[in-house]
């Protein structure tokens, strides 16, 4: 009995003990995952049906949309929906991962004020909800291709890469979020207005190739969300996209500074969520 | 090496006072506009110390029960051993796995059904899943849901909701044990069944830290104390004698009021007090326990400034809250100017445990009230119980244990 470790309590833990404790832990990311998922389609008639219907449908509106308006499908030679389908499926899980965690830690807030464990696992467990929906779309990307009898080459095995990029950059922002979140409450309103506007600042509904050459596009490639569908859509597009390192290195730039200083932002405020929320 | 030590443990909370009030939006938004223009804070902070140098051990196997009146600072405690805030100073030191139970159910997604929850509530407090796998027949049968397990929690009755909870939290085996009053929820039953059960689980060597506001509870259950006011730890140590002092320093007592100067006495229509006591057998001092058990006696003695006047006197006995339970009067009697006592006995298990306070009324002719004495006497009386089983709170406003309930078998099944 006595050679068990001494945990001591503080106004702030020390570096080791603390990540230490959340592998102690590591059961709670997926059993938080775990009730996310099975709550999610409770009481739903199509149920899991959603998952497939949500990135479908949009696509769908935003290739009649897009086609109505422009002729940009034409300059591709894959068709159009599998570029919209692609970017869609990584742009409804970034925003919906930053939407998730922004809130996380309200929308918990009976688990913060009453139990303890290391907050950082409730905004990180949200990585398998929005997964397990990337999965799925790709499901249905894969049966368009089918469809059109276009197949994938190699490049699709670097796809996850990409979408783990795209979670880090949407935790990047996310955790601040879920921070201020916690004593103004502003933030929630304000993340569904992010997100709606990150739309038109994305290639979701367009290709990169298409504002290469407009005076914004050094603007442009800042946005994360821009480097993780152009590489996403060069690792399942085949040759018609080429690897764009404009966007993709301040991409990687953005994941790490953001990541480590919210990190560090989130561990300083955790330990008094409870005090605000 | 203790199994818990709080070494000079404080927390503290910013808290802002408005000082200029406003009740209307128009003023609102004059202040916001103010106080946007101008560098002056309308809003002054002041620091709060919810706990203030809190030194404290625990040893292995300890069943320490912390009291203290609303606001003391029991929570607050609690909170921070239980790790779900931070000490602003001080730190503490924890050896072997802790359980927390703030609230019962913690955690509980109410779209789940009974047996999804019992495995995400278990590991939100801590336990594995082989563990919760082990236990899981025992935490169903002691809550008594079988037929419920697959039902969603939100279809659940506040008890079954209470009773899966406790149970979860009652099997989750931890070397330290922190619950806060959940005993005050669920019928008497389940009550008994849950100290029942945390006394198992103290007998079995490990610590337990339990905070309610019933000492009754407390005192059956722990062996050590911890008596905390105005986020200080005002004393420590054996149960009962931390009982005593809490009582002692927190109970409203007046029990006796006296005046020799007629000038002073209060009083009305030519009545006046001289004198309102109550007593048990002993004298009673400030600080003395009466229980349940104890027979206690009224004296009232008034000055009477008219001659020849039919007079009777009135006792009325209220609860804390002002609940009047009784009022008795006598007959009315024809007096002479002087002093006139009154006597009157309340029997040993009579009162329930709990406040209470007395008044007096002298009256005129049987119906015209001379002298209302409010609030004369103040008391609380303590739980006092002998081969009883059950510490839950016994209810009423009254315990006539006098009363027998009678229940024979009337017929018999061949």
């Amino acid at each position: 009995m006595n050679n068990k470790k001494v945990k001591v309590i503080s106004s702030y833990p020390s570096f080791w003990d603390y990540w230490k404790e959340v592998f102690d832990y590591r059961e709670l990311f997926w059993i938080l995952a775990k009730r996310d998922i099975m709550v999610r389609y409770k009481q739903t008639i199509f149920g899991v049906l959603w998952s497939i219907l949500r990135p479908l449908i949009s696509s769908m509106v935003y290739v009649f949309g897009v086609n109505r308006i422009g002729t940009l499908g034409e300059n591709s030679e894959i068709p159009y929906i599998l570029v919209i389908l692609s970017g869609n499926i990584l742009w409804l899980f970034f925003s919906q991962s930053l939407m998730t965690i922004s809130l996380s830690v309200v929308t918990n807030n009976n688990l913060v004020s009453k139990v303890f464990f290391p907050r950082i696992i409730i905004p990180f467990s949200s990585f398998f909800l929005g997964l397990l929906d990337v999965i799925i779309g790709m499901c249905v990307f894969i049966g368009f291709c089918f469809y059109y009898s276009y197949i994938p080459d190699y490049k699709i095995i670097f796809a996850p890469i990409f979408i783990i990029l795209a979670y880090l950059g949407a935790s990047g922002i996310g955790l601040f979020a879920a921070v201020l979140n916690v004593k103004y409450r502003d933030i929630g309103q304000l993340i569904p207005f992010v997100i709606s506007f990150g739309l038109f600042i994305s290639p979701v509904l367009y290709t990169t190739d298409t504002v290469a050459s407009h005076w914004t596009y050094k603007l442009f490639v800042l946005n994360p969300v821009t480097g993780c569908i152009d590489a996403f859509r060069w690792a399942l597009l085949g040759d018609a996209f080429t690897f764009n390192w404009d966007s993709f290195i301040p991409l990687l730039v953005f994941c790490f500074v953001t990541l480590f200083v919210s990190i560090r932002y989130f561990r300083k405020h955790e330990s008094s969520f409870v005090d605000y929320i | 090496m203790p199994a818990i030590e709080i070494k000079n443990a404080s927390k503290s909370y910013l808290i802002k006072h408005k000082l200029s009030k406003s009740n209307t939006l128009r003023e609102d938004l004059v202040n916001f506009s103010k106080s946007v223009f101008s560098k002056k804070n309308p809003s002054e902070k002041e620091l709060f110390w919810a706990l203030q140098n809190i030194n404290l051990t625990v040893e292995r196997g300890d069943r320490l029960g912390v009291i203290g009146s609303n606001g003391a600072g029991k929570s607050t405690l609690l909170k921070i051993l239980s790790r779900v805030t931070a000490p602003t100073t001080g730190e503490i030191r924890i050896q072997g796995r802790m359980a927390s139970l703030l609230e019962v159910g913690t955690g509980f997604h109410p779209e789940l059904t009974g047996r999804e929850n019992i495995y995400l509530n278990g590991s939100i407090l801590g336990m594995k899943n082989y563990e919760i796998n082990a236990q899981f027949d025992a935490i169903v049968e002691f809550a008594g849901i079988q037929q419920f397990l697959d039902t969603p929690v939100k279809r659940y009755s506040s008890g079954m909701y209470v009773r899966l909870g406790f149970a979860i939290a009652a099997h989750l085996e931890p070397e330290i044990l922190i619950v806060d009053e959940v005993l005050a929820v669920g019928d008497a039953d389940f009550q008994k069944k849950s100290i029942g059960k945390m006394r198992d689980v103290s007998k079995s060597g490990r610590t337990i830290l339990f905070v309610s506001h019933n000492l009754t509870a407390v005192q059956n259950l722990c062996n050590k104390g911890a008596f905390l006011r105005k986020g200080e730890l005002i004393d420590s140590g054996d149960i009962n004698s931390v009982i005593n002092n809490y009582v002692q320093n927190v109970a409203s007592f007046q029990v006796k009021q006296e005046w020799v100067d007629q000038s002073k006495a209060p009083g009305d229509n030519g009545i006046l007090a001289k004198r309102i006591e109550l007593k048990s057998n002993e004298e009673l001092e400030t600080g003395t326990q009466l229980t349940t058990a104890t027979p206690l006696k009224v004296e009232y003695e008034f000055w009477n400034d008219h001659d020849d006047i039919k007079l009777n006197v009135s006792i009325f006995l209220y609860t804390m809250t002002g609940q009047c339970i009784f009022n008795i009067a006598n007959e009315g009697k024809i007096y002479k100017k002087g002093l006139i006592a009154t006597e009157f006995n309340i029997p040993g298990n009579f009162l329930n445990d709990g406040s209470y306070f007395i008044s007096m009324m002298v009256v005129k002719d049987e119906s015209k009230p001379l002298f209302f004495f409010e609030e004369a006497l103040m008391f609380d009386i303590q739980d006092f119980r002998e081969d009883i089983e059950w510490v839950g709170k016994w209810p009423g406003a009254i315990r006539p244990l006098n009363l027998k309930l009678k229940t024979w078998q009337k017929e018999f099944n061949k």
